[in-house]
């Protein structure tokens, strides 16, 4: 509690006292009046006096002054008890209201809280303390264990496990040894880490994210726009309803004044719009924020809105769906044994630094025995002579077959095949090809279950390639062969193939896909740490590389919607339901504040839901 | 030019959404937004008259609620 409310707080437990004292005295006349002026000037002083400086400020129908009018009006048709119970109970009722609102902002403030305190600079040998703003590209920057990485860099010396937590919702550890880039934001949890700074602060991830975060929710969503529109319009009305309701009735009917300004009184009580105007954006507040708790990183609520709707999502291939890294395969000897066409292989290519030859070492699994190779020979654009064994190994392409005057043939798989001739006869070929990521299929079919119409992929890779994939995957539609220009025509078509009211939803890796991402209705980039690209470009993060997010990212986003329109339809339909009940003469000013102050606190403890990502 | 402030004392959520409207209305100014949750201003205004801009929606934050303040 704030110090502000724990004043209010007090004062208001001095005034119930002294209504207690007010109601238990039996005096009459002037003196009652007198007796419970006492504690509603000390409930309430606070209202009056806003309410009458809004009027000189020419704000009218604000709160403060319908509270002031409905109170003032009790005590004028002589139901001083009531007037004094009202302000306490709305004054409760509001106290409450902004604690549970500071507590649900805090909470989720908390969540995004990754913002360090301070760097351990290392000037003239010496470790200093200061603020990561101070701290200049190429300094060194020493992390304890236990604290966070303040900055972006590499790794100069020392190794260490590394919590994402915070920054991609994945619980597991990560190793770091020199030469890795650490992202600001992780936390360092074993070993003590120099580190070489290669961004300031201002551009390093963790501001970049702190940013986008809070400036989420400047973005607003058509239900918060509805909510302000719709508060202009209901403070108005339900007044004016007031005003006929105390005058009309009376004149027509020839009733008693005082009755029908009573229930007037209810109408201005419930005529604060104030449940609506929190709830909603706090729904989706806690909405971004329980989404930022997964590693998703939406930038403001009118994307976390869209994302319910969405029908086809679109993917790139390499590096969204794919690995973008390049692993083996298959083995298919002629003769020899699996094993022994792998290692002369990854013998022949010990040397070599390509990709190819890194992913048929990692096949390997052990480290080559370098003494065994000779005569090693790149032959560029084909592959590798060497003598393994002092037996002559060939490993490349057919071209390199050819030469080598092996008899071979094409594998039945797509993907990069590495054929291996040994003495000029041919041994077999291994097959290596961009690997799945290993959530891929489950995501698409988690898409699907989320209700997702259609899954597209598009890549500039050769048909066969894309087949597999789209097949392996259980993908809808696939294009192959895309040049990007290419990829920005198919988009316009797959965008005007979707229903009017459907969201498409892009899904790339942020690197030369940028005017894809920002013509489709959402742009998501995956692979968000480190990637200045895909965070700017994007409309939706993903901080991790794991497609499966996005089903996450949209079930969040339904039930975030689904919180708010349950509070729009409750707020709504109390207040409808009082006002009803209230001209009538059904209601009494209790049920009034209930619908007024009660009914935000209820709507606020809902909205606080959104925030448990937890059972998604 | 696009400036964020943080706003201290804004409790009620309805002012927050009277004093973005007021400020929307005010000539210079190219979108403002007042967020309760965040407790934040954001004002994209012209850059030349960015500071006469930014003292007139000071202004008309006091006047929808005067216990709030803009912190410049």
């Amino acid at each position: 509690m704030s110090k502000k409310q724990r004043r209010t707080l007090v004062r208001l437990i001095i005034g119930a006292a002294a209504f207690a004292a007010a109601l238990l005295i039996p005096l009459g006349g002037v003196f009652r009046l007198a007796l419970f002026l006492v504690p509603y000037f000390v409930i309430g002083g606070d209202v009056l006096l806003r309410a009458l400086r809004n009027i000189a400020h020419g704000q009218v129908f604000d709160e403060n002054f319908l509270m002031a009018v409905a109170t003032v009006g009790a005590f004028c048709v002589g139901e001083y008890p009531e007037g004094v119970a009202v302000m306490l109970f709305y004054q409760v009722g509001e106290l409450f209201q902004s604690y549970a609102v500071g507590r649900s902002r805090q909470s989720i403030s908390a969540l995004m809280d990754i913002r360090p305190d301070y760097a351990n600079v290392r000037r003239e040998g010496e470790l200093v303390r200061v603020d990561p703003e101070e701290v200049s590209v190429d300094d060194l920057i020493v992390v304890k264990p236990g604290e966070r990485v303040p900055l972006d860099g590499v790794i100069a010396e020392g190794s260490s496990t590394l919590d994402t937590a915070a920054l991609t919702g994945e619980s597991l550890p990560r190793d770091a040894a020199p030469g890795d880039a650490v992202i600001s934001g992780c936390i360092n949890l074993s070993g003590l880490l120099t580190v070489r700074v290669s961004r300031v602060y201002g551009e390093s991830t963790v501001a970049k994210i702190l940013d986008l975060v809070e400036n989420a929710s400047s973005k607003k969503a058509k239900a918060e726009n509805f909510i302000t529109r719709f508060a202009r319009w209901y403070t108005p009305a339900v007044v004016i309803g007031a005003a006929l309701l105390a005058v009309v009735p009376p004149l027509v009917t020839g009733g008693p004044f005082p009755m029908w300004i009573h229930r007037a009184l209810i109408f201005l009580v419930i005529s604060c719009p104030c449940a609506l105007v929190i709830s909603v954006p706090l729904s989706f507040f806690g909405g971004i924020g329980g989404a930022s708790k997964c590693g998703i990183l939406v930038k403001g609520s009118n994307y976390l809105e869209a994302l319910a709707g969405t029908e086809t999502v679109v993917f790139d291939k390499t590096g969204t769906l794919t690995k973008g890294s390049f692993r083996v395969t298959a083995v298919h000897p002629d003769e020899i044994s699996e094993d022994r066409l792998l290692e002369l292989a990854a013998l022949a290519e010990s040397y070599s630094s390509h990709p190819i030859a890194l992913s048929l070492r990692a096949a390997y699994g052990k480290e080559p025995d370098e003494t065994r190779v000779s005569g090693v020979e790149e032959v560029s654009g084909r592959g590798v002579k060497a003598t393994v064994d002092g037996r002559k190994v060939c490993a490349g392409n057919g071209k390199l077959m050819d030469e080598a005057g092996a008899v071979w043939h094409d594998c039945h798989l797509s993907g990069t095949t590495v054929h291996v001739a040994v003495d000029g006869e041919y041994a077999g070929h291994i097959v290596i090809s961009d690997e799945v990521k290993e959530d891929a299929r489950e995501a698409v079919s988690a898409l699907r279950e989320a209700g997702v119409r259609k899954t597209v992929m598009l890549t500039g890779d050769a048909e066969p390639v894309a087949a597999q994939v789209a097949k392996e995957l259980g993908l809808d539609e696939y294009h192959a062969g895309l040049l990007p220009a290419d990829k920005v025509d198919r988009m316009e078509r797959l965008l005007a193939e979707k229903s009017p009211r459907g969201v498409l939803a892009f899904v790339g890796d942020g690197i030369n896909d940028a005017p894809v991402l920002s013509r489709a209705d959402i742009g998501i980039a995956m692979g968000g740490l480190g990637s200045d690209a895909a965070i700017e470009a994007a409309d939706v993060v993903i901080m991790d590389d794991r497609p499966s997010k996005l089903a996450a990212a949209i079930k969040i986003s339904r039930r975030t919607l689904a919180i708010v329109r349950q509070n729009i339809v409750f707020a709504l339909a109390v207040k409808a339901l009082v006002l009803l009940l209230g001209a009538l003469g059904d209601a009494n000013m209790w049920e009034a504040v209930f619908a007024d102050v009660g009914v935000s606190v209820i709507a606020i403890l809902n909205a606080t839901r959104a925030l448990n990502v937890k059972n998604l | 030019m696009k400036k964020t402030f943080r706003l201290r004392d804004l409790d009620c959520a309805n002012c927050a959404a009277k004093m973005e409207n007021a400020i929307n209305k005010l000539d210079g100014v190219q979108s403002a937004t007042v967020s309760f949750m965040t407790q934040r201003l954001t004002l994209e205004a012209d850059d030349a008259r960015f500071d006469e801009v930014l003292k007139e929606a000071v202004r008309v934050c006091r006047k929808v609620e005067p216990d709030c303040t803009v912190l410049v």
